[in-house]
């Protein structure tokens, strides 16, 4: 593998990787901000336990994202410094502003959250949460804002070989960001509430299989107690994990609802900017109207489908028109007519340029990987479209107030935590491979050679060799490996803790260790309530 | 409007002050828990200093980094990818840091909690040596080429002024925590930061010296001059006042002279941001290195208001978490049994 491929693969990974941290960030945040204000509101107790409980959760995996995030921002300069330098007076701004105005406010008033329960005025701490969950929206705002110009620049000229900016409004309400924007918090919510749903129908079933709760002749749950285990089996325990349920289920099927109607617009968006990656998403070599629902290719001895050799083994004519167009008879160009297209806009062949490298003077290829957009197209929509289904079917079995005890549901339930984080990360994979071989995709509104737009082969740092990208690879892919095995096991020690993990003095009586820190000449303000 | 990339120099060595100040005593705190002997109770005592704020102070590398993206990306382009290696390390110290301080207090057995230890405190010490040779380097000098990147290989960054601005980072980041500790809590650790910081204070602030007279030296510039004699004065002043028991003044006093030490590095080093050792004719400037007067005075109202707001709420995050630490305060550690039978 040279330098290149071995930067592209590093980019995938570390940014798949962070973005499994990311929509739970989100989604998890404004969840936690929402269950503490009920608190507030109420002052009912299974408020507060699901605000602590989801809350642990919610830090154990915003720590991770928080790490992995300033790969982020320092591999653009790392291993695209040719990228960055063409970019930089566009793209360096959004960056810019996310650590400025969205960063500062999530680490400083978490820190304040986490510290300044009994410490800080009640509405005040409540505030603390808002402000740091809030922050986090704006900041996939910033990133998307910079993401959405690489898929459609905007507001930019091309001034002395690089992309200038010459209107910052352009940039900052790209029609692109607009739509996927929503579609990524959306995602965000889906993933949120698939994990609260499958935490909560697990620990719903404990309780079931325990005996402490049981059902009647009609079916409706009769909620019962564990003694044994003080607070962390009583009933408000089973308020705690019905109400998380529901509450989980319902948000999963709102966002899919979001993500569905976003992903819409978003697609027919990108029919028209980027045609070639929509022509990919569906394998269709030839002009049409159909939607294929399953296509076949061979693997060429390159490793990139050909046109020639695909399939279409089924289709459904008039869908992929509307999505699209909306009706069911324009006719999409496919592959076949777009390459030539591309080539005659844009060239055959990369410059010979020092900047390409080995690629200087050799054909483009504007065919994406077909296999990964067509795929991976069809994976995001299939997997988001699962957990909504199972969402509504976890509503609806849960009508009686309980799940049953069923111990492969109860395992379905928790693996299905899994799909909208892979619907997040296959949509990724497609949107941002579909876009090859640029880094910068042309905007088709803006003309020719003369115009804004980069390839992924010149945006690599020039000096830096295979070697080191290899290093860092390595190292970063070996470190994500084991921290990810790290943040699973926490979790499912806090999960299998139940909200006693996130609050000690549910435990039972004689848990609780006597003397500590609450001495009766203690002042309960001197004691940190929270404390690493 | 010339000035604009001038401004944006100053803000972004303002970042890198701010980081320096800031990150300084969380990243030393970090290297005395992993690194140095104490008893649990102390270790976390120590982390709990820095508890709710270490993140924050965190973001002030990335917005230092971000701001040299969006404002000079010729700078921001050359000099990560010139130090590709050391700033690999870096990122992976970054990572086993932030995950320790969080994770470190949920290990259920001693030898998962060494293993965080020695993660916070080498990521610590490994952080604090990379961000100040990457600073040493950038006010010192690359091996770089017309286009502006690297030449010589993988290690061609790695010479005596990369470990210069190395150990003087990290010193700063010890005697400053110490400083800091002085200050933040109560008991044992207050009394022997004191007499740590008195003893070893001029110490550990000759190497951050040593790499200021080089930049001063190399440049002629009487204003880098008069604002390193204003550090030389602060750090007086902070080892007087520390000596005289006002743990509040000295350690400010501390932060004034990094502060001034690293101001007067940026001042002598103007308007060059990254000069090449190959040839004068290839440095990095506020002129060719910057984006474009539109950018910048966008960044600008940005930052006019995002800047202050920064310092106002962080401000706040310190004031509320005012109160000096003792290791009464610190609540047992509470383990998380299973309930799943």
């Amino acid at each position: 593998m040279d330098a290149l491929e071995i930067a592209r693969w590093q980019f995938g990974i570390t940014t798949v990787y962070h973005f499994l941290m990311v929509p739970l960030t989100i989604g998890l945040g404004l969840t936690v901000a929402t269950l503490q204000t009920m608190w507030h509101r109420t002052g009912n107790e299974h408020w507060l336990r699901m605000t602590k409980f989801w809350g642990k959760l919610f830090l154990i995996n915003f720590i991770m994202g928080v790490a992995t995030g300033i790969v982020q921002e320092f591999q653009f300069g790392m291993a695209w410094s040719e990228y960055s330098r063409y970019v930089g007076d566009v793209f360096g701004a959004p960056l810019a502003m996310e650590a400025l105005l969205a960063f500062f406010v999530e680490s400083t008033f978490l820190g304040l959250w986490i510290f300044g329960w009994k410490k800080l005025p009640k509405r005040v701490h409540l505030a603390t949460i808002w402000c740091a969950s809030l922050a986090t929206i704006l900041s996939a705002y910033f990133i998307l804002v910079a993401n959405s110009w690489m898929q459609h620049p905007v507001g930019t000229k091309l001034v002395d070989g690089r992309a200038v900016m010459t209107d910052a409004w352009a940039v900052f309400t790209n029609n692109t960001a607009l739509v996927t924007f929503p579609h990524t918090i959306f995602g965000a919510f889906a993933v949120a509430g698939g994990f609260l749903l499958g935490i909560s129908w697990f620990h719903l079933y404990r309780r079931r299989k325990e005996g402490i709760d049981t059902v009647d002749a009609n079916g409706y749950v009769v909620v019962g107690e564990d003694p044994n285990r003080g607070k962390n089996r009583d009933k408000t325990d089973y308020q705690v994990w019905i109400k998380s349920l529901r509450i989980g289920a319902s948000v999963a099927m709102v966002a899919f609802l979001g993500v569905a109607l976003s992903g819409h617009e978003q697609a027919k968006l990108m029919f028209e900017q980027q045609p070639m990656k929509m022509a990919a998403a569906e394998a269709a070599c030839h002009d049409g109207t159909g939607f294929s629902v399953l296509s076949l290719g061979d693997i060429t001895a390159q490793g990139a489908t050909n046109c020639d050799n695909v399939v279409a083994v089924f289709e459904i004519p008039g869908i992929l028109s509307y999505l699209a167009n909306g009706d069911f008879t324009t006719e999409i160009k496919g592959v076949n007519t777009l390459i030539p297209e591309y080539q005659e806009k844009y060239g055959k062949y990369y410059p010979s340029d020092e900047s390409f490298g080995q690629y200087a003077g050799q054909e483009i290829n504007y065919l994406p990987v077909m296999e990964v957009t067509y795929w991976g197209f069809r994976l995001m929509i299939t997997l988001g479209g699962l957990s909504a289904l199972a969402a509504g079917v976890a509503l609806w079995i849960t009508r009686k107030g309980t799940v049953p005890e069923s111990k492969w549901l109860s395992r379905l339930a928790v693996l299905g935590i899994a799909a909208p984080f892979g619907a997040n990360a296959t949509g990724w994979i497609f949107t941002e491979m579909g876009r090859q071989p640029f880094t910068v995709a042309p905007n088709p509104q803006m003309g020719g050679v003369d115009q804004v737009f980069m390839y992924t082969a010149a945006s690599v740092s020039p000096t830096v060799t295979a070697g080191e990208m290899l290093f860092s690879l390595i190292s970063l892919t070996a470190i994500y490996g084991v921290l990810l095995v790290v943040e699973l096991v926490l979790l499912t020690r806090y999960i299998r803790g139940g909200v006693a993990s996130a609050m000690p003095e549910l435990e039972a009586a004689d848990h609780s260790s006597s003397g500590g820190p609450k001495g009766p000449d203690n002042d309960d303000d001197d004691v940190l309530a929270f404390a690493y | 409007m010339d000035w604009l990339p001038t401004l944006w120099f100053v803000v972004i060595a303002l970042l890198w002050c701010g980081y320096l100040f800031l990150e300084g005593f969380d990243l030393g705190v970090g290297m005395l828990i992993g690194l140095g002997r104490s008893t649990e109770k102390r270790k976390r005592l120590l982390l709990n200093t820095i508890g709710p704020v270490w993140d924050g102070n965190e973001v002030w590398l990335l917005t230092a980094g971000g701001a040299t993206f969006a404002a000079f990306p010729h700078w921001y382009a050359s000099l990560f990818s010139a130090l590709y290696i050391p700033l690999t390390i870096v990122l992976v110290a970054l990572i086993f840091r932030a995950v320790a301080i969080e994770y470190r207090g949920k290990a259920i057995t001693a030898a998962t909690r060494k293993a965080w230890d020695l993660a916070l405190g080498l990521g610590s010490l490994v952080a604090a040596f990379g961000v100040g040779a990457m600073l040493a380097l950038t006010t010192l000098g690359l091996p770089l080429n017309e286009n502006g990147d690297r030449i010589g290989g993988a290690f061609a960054w790695l010479n005596w002024h990369a470990i210069l601005g190395g150990v003087a980072v990290v010193a700063f980041c010890w005697i400053h925590a110490l400083a800091f500790l002085r200050l933040k809590t109560d008991g044992a650790v207050r009394h022997e930061a004191g007499k740590l910081v008195g003893r070893w204070l001029p110490v550990a602030i000759l190497p951050l010296v040593a790499w200021a007279l080089l930049v001063l030296l190399d440049n002629d510039s009487g204003i880098a001059w008069a604002v390193m004699g204003l550090a030389v004065i602060a750090l007086a002043a902070s080892m007087i006042s520390g000596r005289a028991g006002r743990e509040g003044v000295s350690f400010i006093a501390l932060g004034v002279t990094l502060l001034a030490g690293v101001a007067a590095i940026f001042t002598a080093a103007y308007p060059v941001v990254l000069p090449s050792t190959i040839d004068p004719a290839f440095d990095l400037t506020v002129a060719n290195a910057s984006s474009t007067a539109y950018t910048l005075k966008l960044m600008s109202i940005v930052a006019a208001f995002g800047v202050p707001m920064v310092l106002a709420y962080q401000a706040w995050s310190y004031w509320v978490f005012r109160k000096r630490l003792r290791e009464e305060h610190i609540p047992d550690t509470h383990r998380v049994v299973s309930i799943i039978k």
